[in-house]
Parts: C-alpha cells; sequence; structure tokens
C-alpha cells in the first residue's frame, strides 16, 4: 500500500468571533471541506491569494491547530490524537514567513540543537545532527555566527536546518520567501529542492510566488478555503484565464505565451521556462513563414 | 552598527578564567562581594585586593578595560567619598572651613569605602568580561536546579533570559526603524521640554510594544512547532559539566574565603 506522508479528508476550519458576553458573532470558514494527500517524497506546493486558506491549512500539518470537521493524518497519525502530538511535530517539521521570529538561540548552532534538545537526543547525537544538519543547508561555515548578522535567506535557511536536525519526514513551510530579497528567496528554494532530491524529504511549499512552483512536482491552488485546482505546474498553468479568476498571477513568460496565443500565434498551452517559450516561438514563426 | 551591540561586555580571549564552568564564577563573585563586607582588619583588605589582582592577571582582561568598568558608578563614588569625608566626626580635626570639618577618621574611611566599592565593581564586571551571557544564563539554570523544589520556574527563568537576550538587538533595531519612519513624517523626538519629549516617546513605545507582542505569539508558535514542551526530558548540547579546573576553581575560593574569615581573628592587625 502506498504511504502518503499528509492527508487531509473533508477538512473544515472555522474561525469563530465571539462578543463580550460569549454569543458567536460571525463564523469565518478558513477551510472548506478540503481534502488533500501528499505521498512520500514529493515535493508539493500550495498557491494561494492572501485569505484563501493556505496557511490555516499548512497549520493543521503540524498539530497546531485541529480541525473543525473531518481528519488531517501525518503519517497516518491522526492529529486529533493529543498523545500523538509530539511524534506528529517530530514528522512534519514547519518554517514559518519571519525568520527572526523562529531562531531562538544567540548562536547559530545552538538555535539548531533546540529541537533535538527538546525532543531529548543525547548529547553526542545532537552535535551529528547538527552539523549533518547544517551541511545539508551549506550554513557549516556560520555555524558559530549571531543570527543577528546573517541575511534573510541564510537566516531562513538556519530555520530549515533547525527543522532538518530533527530528522523530519516533511517540512512544510509556510511562505518562507515571502520577507526575502530575490537573491534569498533563490536560495531557500534551492536548499529546499536538494534537501528533497537528496535526503528524500517531503516538502509541502505554501506560497504566492507563481515562479517558486515551477519546478514543483504538484502545484494545489487554494481559493477561499477550497483546493480548486490541482496538478503538474504545466497543467495548472496552461488555465491561465482560471488562474486569474482565482486572483494569481502566471510566470511572465507563461503569460507572455497566453497573450499571445489570444492574439492568433499558434503557441503550446503551459509554457514555463524561457528556453521553452524561445523554442516554441521560433517553430511557430517557421510555419507561420512556411504557411504564408 | 545597531546591528553589532552586544549584551554585557564579553572580551573574547582564551584565558583559565574564561574556560571556568559559569557556576564557579557565579558563586565566587557572590561570596567576593559578600566577603568584601563582612571582613574587618587591613589584612583583608590586602587579601581582597590580591584575589581580585591575581584573578584579572588570569583572565588576560587587559586592565584599562577594567579600569573603563568603573566609569558608570564613578559619580557614586564620589558622593560616597564626600558622605564619609565629611559625615564622620570621629578622631582629630584635621581641617576645618565654614560648616565642612574633617576629621581623620573621615578619611581614612571614606578611602577604604572607596576602596571596597571598587573591588566591588571590579569582582563583578570581571564576571562580565568572562563569561558570555548565554553561559550565564546556562550556569544560572543549572546552578538554581534545587530551587525547582520550591516550584521556582528555574528553566522558564532561563528560557526567558536567553530568549530576550537574542531579541535585544532585533527590538533595538526595531525601534530605529520606527523612529525614521516617524521622523520622516514629521515627529520630533530631540527637541522640547523633558515632559514633552516624554510624550513624544509614546507614539513610539505603542507600535514597538505591539510588534513585540506580534513576534512573541509567533516565536511561540515556532517553538511548539519544534517540539518545545519545558523543561521536562530536554538533554543539551552544551551541558555543563565540572571539570578539574573548576574544582581547583572552587578550592582556591574556599581557600581564599578561609583567610578572610581568618584575617578577622588576628587581633593586631585591626
Amino acid at each position: 500500500m502506498k504511504k502518503n506522508m499528509l492527508r487531509t479528508e473533508n477538512l473544515v476550519f472555522e474561525y469563530i468571533r465571539r462578543d463580550e458576553e460569549g454569543n458567536v458573532e460571525s463564523i469565518n470558514k478558513a477551510l472548506d471541506d478540503v481534502s488533500l494527500e501528499v505521498s512520500r517524497g514529493e515535493f508539493v506546493a500550495i498557491l494561494g491569494h492572501n485569505g484563501s486558506g493556505k496557511s490555516t491549512a499548512a497549520k493543521h500539518m503540524n498539530a497546531l491547530l485541529s480541525p473543525t470537521e473531518g481528519n488531517v493524518f501525518v503519517n497516518e497519525m491522526n492529529t486529533k490524537d493529543e498523545a500523538l502530538l509530539w511524534e506528529i511535530r517530530k514528522s512534519a517539521g514547519m518554517v514559518f514567513q519571519n525568520p527572526d521570529n523562529q531562531i531562538i538561540a544567540s548562536v547559530v548552532e545552538e538555535d539548531v540543537a533546540f529541537g533535538p534538545e527538546n525532543i531529548g537526543i543525547p548529547t553526542k547525537d545532537i552535535w551529528k545532527r547538527v552539523e549533518d544538519s547544517l551541511e545539508a543547508v551549506g550554513m557549516t561555515a556560520y555555524r558559530t555566527h549571531s543570527p543577528n548578522r546573517l541575511s534573510g535567506g541564510q537566516k531562513q535557511r538556519v530555520a530549515i536546518a533547525g527543522i532538518m536536525a530533527m530528522r523530519p519526514d516533511c517540512i512544510v513551510l509556510d511562505e518562507p520567501t515571502a520577507m526575502l530579497d530575490p537573491a534569498g528567496r533563490k536560495e531557500v528554494l534551492r536548499t529546499l529542492h536538494e534537501l528533497n532530491k537528496n535526503e528524500g524529504v517531503t516538502i509541502l511549499l505554501i506560497t504566492h510566488y507563481m515562479d517558486e512552483v515551477i519546478d514543483a512536482d504538484r502545484v494545489i491552488v487554494m481559493d477561499s478555503g477550497k483546493a480548486v485546482m490541482q496538478g503538474t505546474p504545466r497543467e495548472v498553468f496552461s488555465q491561465v484565464k482560471r488562474l486569474k479568476e482565482y486572483r494569481l498571477e502566471v510566470p511572465q513568460v507563461t503569460e507572455l505565451a497566453y497573450e499571445l496565443k489570444q492574439a492568433g500565434v499558434p503557441l503550446p498551452d503551459g509554457i514555463l521556462t524561457v528556453d521553452e517559450f524561445t523554442q516554441a516561438y521560433l517553430q511557430a514563426k517557421n510555419k507561420c513563414y512556411y504557411d504564408v | 552598527m545597531i546591528r553589532d551591540i552586544t549584551i554585557g561586555q564579553y572580551y573574547p580571549v582564551d584565558s583559565p578564567i574564561h574556560r571556568l564552568d559559569p557556576r564557579v564564577k557565579l558563586s565566587a563573585t557572590m561570596l567576593y562581594l559578600v566577603s568584601l563586607f563582612v571582613f574587618s582588619g587591613y589584612l583583608g583588605y590586602v587579601l581582597a585586593i590580591a584575589f581580585v589582582a591575581v584573578c584579572v592577571k588570569l583572565s588576560r582582561v587587559p586592565f584599562r578595560y577594567i579600569v573603563r568598568g568603573l566609569k558608570p558608578v564613578l559619580m557614586l563614588l564620589i558622593i560616597t567619598l564626600l558622605f564619609n569625608i565629611f559625615l564622620t566626626k570621629q578622631g582629630t580635626e584635621l581641617a576645618s572651613f565654614w560648616i565642612f570639618h574633617i576629621y581623620d577618621e573621615g578619611l581614612i574611611t571614606a578611602a577604604l569605602m572607596g576602596l571596597r566599592l571598587v573591588l566591588l565593581v571590579i569582582g563583578s564586571s570581571l564576571m562580565t568580561f568572562t563569561t558570555t551571557p548565554n553561559q550565564l544564563t546556562d550556569g544560572l539554570e543549572k546552578g538554581l536546579r534545587g530551587l525547582k523544589v520550591i516550584h521556582v520556574p528555574v528553566h522558564e527563568i532561563a528560557m526567558m533570559m536567553s530568549i530576550a537576550l537574542r531579541f535585544i538587538p532585533i527590538l533595538v533595531e526595531e525601534t530605529d526603524k520606527i523612529m525614521k519612519a516617524q521622523q520622516a513624517r514629521g515627529a520630533d523626538f530631540e527637541s522640547g521640554k523633558l515632559l514633552q519629549r516624554v510624550k513624544a516617546l509614546i507614539p513610539l513605545l505603542v507600535p514597538l510594544i505591539v510588534s513585540a507582542f506580534r513576534r512573541a505569539s509567533d516565536l511561540a508558535m515556532a517553538m511548539e512547532a519544534r517540539c518545545y514542551h519545558g523543561g521536562e526530558g530536554r538533554t543539551k548540547m552544551k551541558p555543563l559539566h565540572y571539570k578539574k579546573l573548576d574544582y581547583v576553581g572552587y578550592l582556591v575560593l574556599a581557600g581564599y574565603l578561609g583567610l578572610v574569615i581568618g584575617s578577622s581573628f588576628v587581633p593586631f592587625l585591626k
């Protein structure tokens, strides 16, 4: 049987706002009947506009939030089961948006050690884990530095190393690049792909940057609490019109191809990279030339 | 740069004093400070000076750094000296003008009091020169472990201290950012009377506190996501273990205390 890393079954989550007397004032359905599956070793991206419920979904994967209705399974463990809480958090690590607010210690290596310390790993193994994880994210040279002097991308890599040191099967990243500059974003994404490929870690990347999801195995699009589209990046990005309905931008080159196609240039759907575009465009141009 | 501010005044060199376990340094400092105020007699002063001099020498912290540490307490020192000189009315009168009378006893008490204060400051700053704030927190956590019996949340206090140390530079930077943003919109933090200046700080403090709370809530979530559940069952990457040097440290400390207490019983030196 194929074992799912993460699975949600008809997940519903409501933010309930109460007035001073405790009466329900309004109910905000952040997640509405979401059923997702992420298999082991996959690199899945969740795309969505602000308020689409993607961050709320992410927090369910680490049992930081508990479903109002439905179930969430991490490694086939139900997140509603409080006895399994630490096991779940051990196997699904979570990286947040602001790198400053998730680094606890004043020295890089001590911060990476924070997770293993919490789960009671013996001292000798902590050192080994810290070394391995810093190596995996390419931050070994900075191990004795203060996090305050690192760049945003480096801080986020330290945060990822901190999760890696807990040896999780899966890392959920909640908009890890939203506060970074373009160089930092590239740095973090490269690290994630390397971890996915070399260490076999399942990655669930939540983002609203289209160009970050091009290399993912699968893309899930969320809008108003529902998972509205699913498929490979190519499948998803070939539906430019639908994406625009969900207030999402497509990568620039995809958009260009789409507009050209609307104007009558015979280009295929779902072009994702500049190289692909150049080739398709040259082909189309030659074809036109001979047709005329 | 604001990013570079360090808390405390750690002087990074390698020395036997630096290598001592923070618990040894903490208890040595505490006992030294107490010893300064219990001994009587000149021999006590000689011992106290000798002890701190040996420690300073061993620590390899330059003497001018240590003297610089006295600056903040200079005012206090001067006031203490003046009070002792003018308010002691014992012994023979050396000089007098208007309402002031100076007695020889006064001069002596002032000098000794000043000496005690100087030794006190040097003794405690030597600890901060040779111990990083993190080591200090670790030392406190482990050294005060026993207080858990009477329900003092030792681990939590230590965790709070180390998180505070980590976030001070971040909050300083943030203050700077908010200040600049408000100055760009015409806020004035620099002129006016004291009351006006204090009032001008309110629009600075409100966003700062709000953001600190937001950070705290983010950090709490990140800590929980990394399986933090208090000090129970927690291991350490860098646990504190006493080494040979630390036992030597304790022995030296005991020796010093023995001598100080002994010196109080030597009558002819009083």
